[in-house]
């Protein structure tokens, strides 16, 4: 196990690169902790595959270096950073029994045949397919082959990091939870630096000490699920985690006090800077108001999902959600929306800005 | 589901079966009458019931064509796939050069197979061809219209140059159907270049080099036109196949009767591989289906 850590590190699929825009992977430095479980979150094409493949030597990156545990591994081979990998489809192979399956990584190091054998017994009993381990890997179930590919990284019991380029993608719905589980269980377990790549944020949400979420070839946030539901340092963050998404209004703000669509609304805190900004508002902080308060808002639909009611609301022109109980009454005629300062963050261009006298 | 049954949609199955009766049915039936039967022209015919049969299996002749044959259809196949698969492996993977190699390796195949034998039947010339001629001075005694060995060199060597692009073509759609995944997985496990091959390209392969392996072996235990261009079977018997030595029972010495009783056999047993090759194959299928 050991602490990746990134320095300056970028890269581009193009030989010279010179705009920023350039680079699939802006440049980025970051301490990845010994034994805590990262995630990756972004949508397609955002750069976090490119980043996975950089951190485990299947891609060399056009700047910057990689270290593990500060040694310098940035053109080291895969096979020296002593990394195991999880891909999206599962890499098994085929002709070869569960048992050889796990054994593989191990022969190919040389090992003895005894401590081989010990420890993919071990291995077999942490996936859980003890019992399966005579089988041949053909004709297994996908979520059945995604454990042989875990388990073919855990027998190197030195490894270093455990990389998963999202790997419940061809998971039938009901095996992923069971499997990212055990996942969890795992990392809980034996400790190792788990990096986790996807582009759902459920998966990402309940896997992950620590959501890294990345958009455009930048890394955005880095934070505990809480912090990205509560304080989104950019707006992506906000629309990305969700569901619904952070509403964001367009904004005059001047100190304390916001005006959307003519009506002023207290933020609690001061902030630097007058002008246009933005306030992002979660649904989840969004009540519905009959009173002659808050901003004038017109109720659309409501969607009823069953553990909510999804309210689909028009303010200003542009489309607003907001959550309600499932229990809640809507009361009749409301027309305006009221926030609480404490559900509000402040935005400029796309960036969250700190209130004055607070650190970010 | 309910099945509704209408038994008049077999008349639906009608044009196939009279287009297979014509093309297919019907001249193999001849060939069944000409085996059962003796005739001195006239259009006389007489009852000879199995003795064709008896014969042929009693016939050195065809049993030596038939050893021929299967000498010929191993050799190529042991050299052919073999070569197939390395020059699969080794061919480029994307860009110009990849679809240049696909594009230079499909003309042999493109090439009438009559074409083919006058090509190689000048090119081995000692006097005017260029192999033949290099090889004679370079002072290698090479003559295929006289030594045996030179003549099956010859006849092996050509279909080799012919039908090697098929098999590496199949074995190259094989591979390119590979995900890069399995390189990546296999470079994380430290896997040798030859435990590459052998646990992850092979297996992938295995669905398409048995089509390979079918076509080739079918295509040269009927091969006719080349060798007949090249040596016309000759020197002597030495490679007279089973289908250069039917022409010349049938159509040389216009022995109907035994020649059809000869091509009869010769059906059969392309029909008993091709059915085991079926099988096989099938059964691969089902294999890889369960996943």
């Amino acid at each position: 196990m050991a602490k990746i850590t990134l320095d300056n590190l970028a890269h581009s699929y193009m030989a010279n690169p010179k705009a920023d825009d350039d680079f699939a992977l802006k440049e980025l430095n970051h301490d990845w902790a010994d034994g805590e479980a990262y995630a990756l979150l972004g949508s397609s094409g955002c750069g976090k595959s490119t980043l996975l493949n950089i951190i485990s030597g299947l891609l060399i990156p056009s700047q910057g270096r990689v270290l593990f545990d500060g040694r310098d591994v940035t053109h080291a081979p895969t096979a020296d950073r002593n990394i195991a990998q999880v891909f999206q489809f599962p890499v098994v192979y085929d002709t070869m029994t569960v048992r050889e399956n796990l054994a593989f990584p191990l022969k190919n190091r040389g090992m003895d045949a005894a401590e081989i054998a010990r420890r993919v017994q071990r291995v077999g009993k942490m996936i859980d397919m003890e019992a399966q381990l005579n089988h041949k890997a053909r004709g297994l179930t996908a979520d059945a082959k995604q454990k042989i590919s875990l388990g073919r990284g855990m027998v190197r019991e030195d490894v270093n990091a455990l990389l998963f380029d999202e790997p419940l993608t061809v998971i039938d719905p009901h095996m992923k939870w069971e499997l990212r589980t055990q996942l969890k269980k795992l990392h809980h377990d034996f400790g190792h630096t788990m990096i986790y790549v996807t582009h759902d944020q459920t998966e990402a949400l309940t896997f992950a000490d620590k959501v890294v979420v990345m958009y455009d070839g930048r890394v955005v946030q880095i934070g505990t699920p809480q912090e990205l539901f509560e304080r989104p340092a950019h707006t992506f963050v906000g629309y990305f985690i969700g569901s619904p998404g952070m509403n964001l209004f367009d904004a005059e703000v001047d100190g304390r006090t916001a005006r959307i669509a003519g009506t002023p609304v207290d933020l609690g805190d001061a902030y630097a800077g007058t002008g246009t900004m933005q306030i992002g508002v979660r649904p989840e902080f969004i009540r519905l108001s009959t009173t002659d308060e808050g901003i004038p808002a017109r109720l659309r639909r409501v969607e009823d999902v069953g553990r909510h009611k999804i309210l689909r609301l028009e303010v200003n022109g542009h489309e607003i959600n907001a959550i309600s109980g499932e229990g809640d009454v809507i009361p009749e005629g409301a027309n305006r929306i009221t926030f609480a300062p404490e559900g509000v963050n402040v935005y400029a261009n796309d960036w969250r800005i700190s209130p004055q006298g607070k650190a970010a | 589901m309910n099945k509704t049954v209408n038994q008049k949609a077999w008349f639906l199955v009608l044009p196939v079966l009279l287009l297979v009766a014509f093309s297919a049915v019907i001249p193999l039936m001849t060939v069944v009458n000409y085996s059962v039967q003796d005739t001195f022209g006239n259009n006389q015919f007489f009852w000879a019931g199995l003795d064709w049969f008896r014969d042929m299996l009693a016939s050195e002749r065809m049993w030596d064509a038939l050893v021929r044959q299967l000498i010929f259809s191993a050799i190529i196949l042991a050299i052919e796939i073999p070569l197939g698969i390395f020059v699969a492996l080794h061919m480029p993977k994307k860009g110009f050069w990849s679809s240049f190699c696909l594009v230079t390796m499909s003309l042999p195949l493109l090439i009438p197979w009559n074409v083919v034998g006058t090509i190689w039947q000048i090119f081995g010339r000692v006097d005017i061809g260029l192999l033949g001629y290099t090889l004679d001075a370079l002072g290698i005694d090479y003559n295929y219209t006289q030594n045996t060995i030179d003549a099956w060199v010859t006849v092996i060597v050509m279909d080799v140059w012919h039908w090697t692009s098929l098999v590496a073509l199949l074995a190259y759609a094989g591979l390119r159907s590979i995900p890069d995944a399995y390189y990546q997985a296999a470079k994380i496990d430290q896997a040798s270049r030859w435990a590459v091959f052998r646990y992850i390209e092979l297996p992938k392969m295995a669905g398409v080099l048995m089509i390979a392996i079918l076509l080739r072996f079918m295509d040269s235990f009927m091969i006719y036109t080349e060798p007949f261009v090249v040596t016309g079977g000759g020197p002597g018997n030495a490679t007279t196949f089973l289908s250069i030595d039917l022409v010349k029972m049938a159509l040389g010495q216009f022995d109907l009767g035994p020649a059809a009783a000869f091509s009869l056999m010769y059906f059969l047993v392309i029909m008993l591989i091709s059915w085991v090759f079926y099988t096989v194959m099938t059964n691969l299928d089902k294999r890889d289906g369960v996943q």
